[in-house]
């Protein structure tokens, strides 16, 4: 059999069609032009995403339109074994990126096609640019996982909430502290949660600069007053809507 | 990304892998091997399929409600695999023995792609896999296999007879109706990665003297040599 060539590097933003699987997607889940559109939002922790989307549901329900919520790792059938494989610190690298994988899979098929099929608007907690930034900071092949992640479908807009990396860790810490995992304790970069912790998110900024300009983000600073973010949120989605 | 799967690897130890469809005899031919291997003073590895602790709950979760979907199912067999293949597979290689799979990569790329999966994703999926030394496939055909597991009033398991495409409520049919697409795509996969087919139907000392046969030449090949540091 001759195989078929394989699909080059991801495509940049711009060249994806929303509405459409980035790669080679499911072949018994035709997409067909769904009415609903996807809203991923991403960012790295504490930079309000969770804040921001109960206020987009808000305003978007005012406004008339049906609101879904996914969230990165919230699938039922998943989270369960996430959990026990963070708590048994077992995971490594690899079986960490197809967990995640395959718990993205379940949405996109449980929660997320049936939404857009039924045309409302998904808003997505963090959505496979999470999982690219983690992977390929922790040295997995860029190449591989996009391949992986080729049945994820392209979202209609992406805002990436962007910090500095000293007020990530201000905000990180006056919320409830860091966890293992999060902190990239796992890289081994210093026994020092603090210093690890800092080099982790470091490195994760960097990684999102990298796929900001790859998958062509709206990139919106997060230190400013939450309303400030909001307004420019609703403004750029509501004229998105509009015009479809 | 080089694909492991198709590049040769590098390790002391030797890996071989048996495929093929329930009640294709795959795993008594495995046993027997084992049996000869040890009694000629090799060290002896034995992993099997979907075995791992790690996502048995998942699966099990999902079986109950029938909750997996074709890609589901994939990926949770996928993390299953990684997980086998980093703690349980890779490290007896490195150690120079022999490590004998029930199942391998292929089962993945015939069960998954029978469920409706893309032929060429799943592929890639598995490029991190480590390239067996030696790939075993049975094959028989569907009566026979059905014939080997009613005979010992084995119950068709509920993926393995494709219960969750919902084709047939019966058991057998169901068997019948997926096990014939997973034969197709063994077809393919065994033309594609070169794996010796042996016909199932022959006798089992029959059989069993080939399979000797495939892996005395595999083993009698060199070993790299771990260097001195």
């Amino acid at each position: 059999m001759t195989p078929e060539p394989a699909p080059g590097p991801t495509p940049p933003g711009d060249r994806a069609t929303p509405g459409t699987y980035y790669g080679r997607g499911l072949p018994y889940l035709p997409l067909d032009s769904y009415p609903g559109k996807l809203i991923a939002i991403e960012g790295t922790d504490g930079v309000g995403r969770s804040t921001q989307i109960r206020l987009l549901r808000e305003w978007l329900e005012v406004q008339g339109y049906g609101v879904i919520e996914t969230g990165w790792t919230r699938s039922p059938l998943m989270r369960p074994t996430i959990d026990l494989a963070k708590a048994s610190n077992t995971l490594n690298k690899l079986t960490f990126v197809l967990l995640y994988a395959t718990d993205f899979a379940d949405r996109l098929e449980k929660e997320i096609v049936p939404a857009l099929k039924a045309g409302f608007v998904v808003l997505a907690d963090r959505y496979i640019y999470t999982a690219l930034a983690r992977g390929a900071i922790r040295g997995i092949d860029k190449a591989w996982l996009r391949g992986v992640y080729g049945f994820a479908i392209v979202p209609h807009l992406v805002f990436y909430l962007k910090v500095d990396v000293d007020t990530l860790i201000r905000r990180v810490l006056e919320s409830g502290g860091m966890d293992y995992w999060e902190s990239g304790m796992d890289l081994k970069v210093g026994d020092d949660i603090y210093d690890s912790f800092r080099a982790y998110q470091n490195r994760l900024l960097r990684e999102y600069g990298t796929l900001t300009e790859e998958f062509g983000f709206r990139v919106v600073d997060a230190r400013q007053p939450i309303d400030v973010i909001q307004n420019h949120l609703r403004h750029q989605i509501g004229t998105f809507l509009k015009v479809q | 990304m080089p694909n492991n799967l198709t590049t040769p690897h590098s390790y002391r130890g030797k890996l071989i892998v048996v495929e093929g469809i329930d009640g294709s005899g795959k795993t008594t031919q495995l046993g027997l091997l084992a049996k000869w291997l040890i009694a000629a003073g090799h060290r002896v590895f034995l992993t099997e399929w979907n075995s791992s602790d790690l996502v048995k709950a998942a699966t099990k979760l999902g079986k109950k409600k029938n909750a997996l979907t074709p890609m589901t199912f994939s990926l949770l067999h996928a993390t299953d695999f990684a997980d086998r293949l980093l703690y349980r597979i890779i490290p007896p290689l490195k150690a120079g023995m022999i490590v004998l799979a029930d199942r391998y990569a292929y089962t993945a790329f015939t069960r998954d792609v029978a469920r409706g999966v893309d032929r060429e994703w799943v592929r890639e999926l598995y490029g991190f896999a480590v390239k067996p030394d030696v790939r075993l496939y049975f094959r028989v055909p569907i009566e026979m296999s059905l014939e080997r597991l009613l005979a010992r009033r084995m119950k068709l398991k509920f993926y393995e007879a494709g219960m969750d495409m919902g084709w047939s409520t019966n058991a057998i049919e169901s068997f019948r109706l997926f096990q014939s697409k997973v034969l197709e795509e063994y077809d393919r996969v065994t033309d594609e990665f070169a794996m010796s087919v042996i016909d199932g139907a022959r006798s089992i000392s029959e059989q069993q003297h080939i399979v000797r046969d495939l892996v005395s030449r595999a083993i009698a090949e060199p070993q790299p040599q771990e260097a001195i540091s």
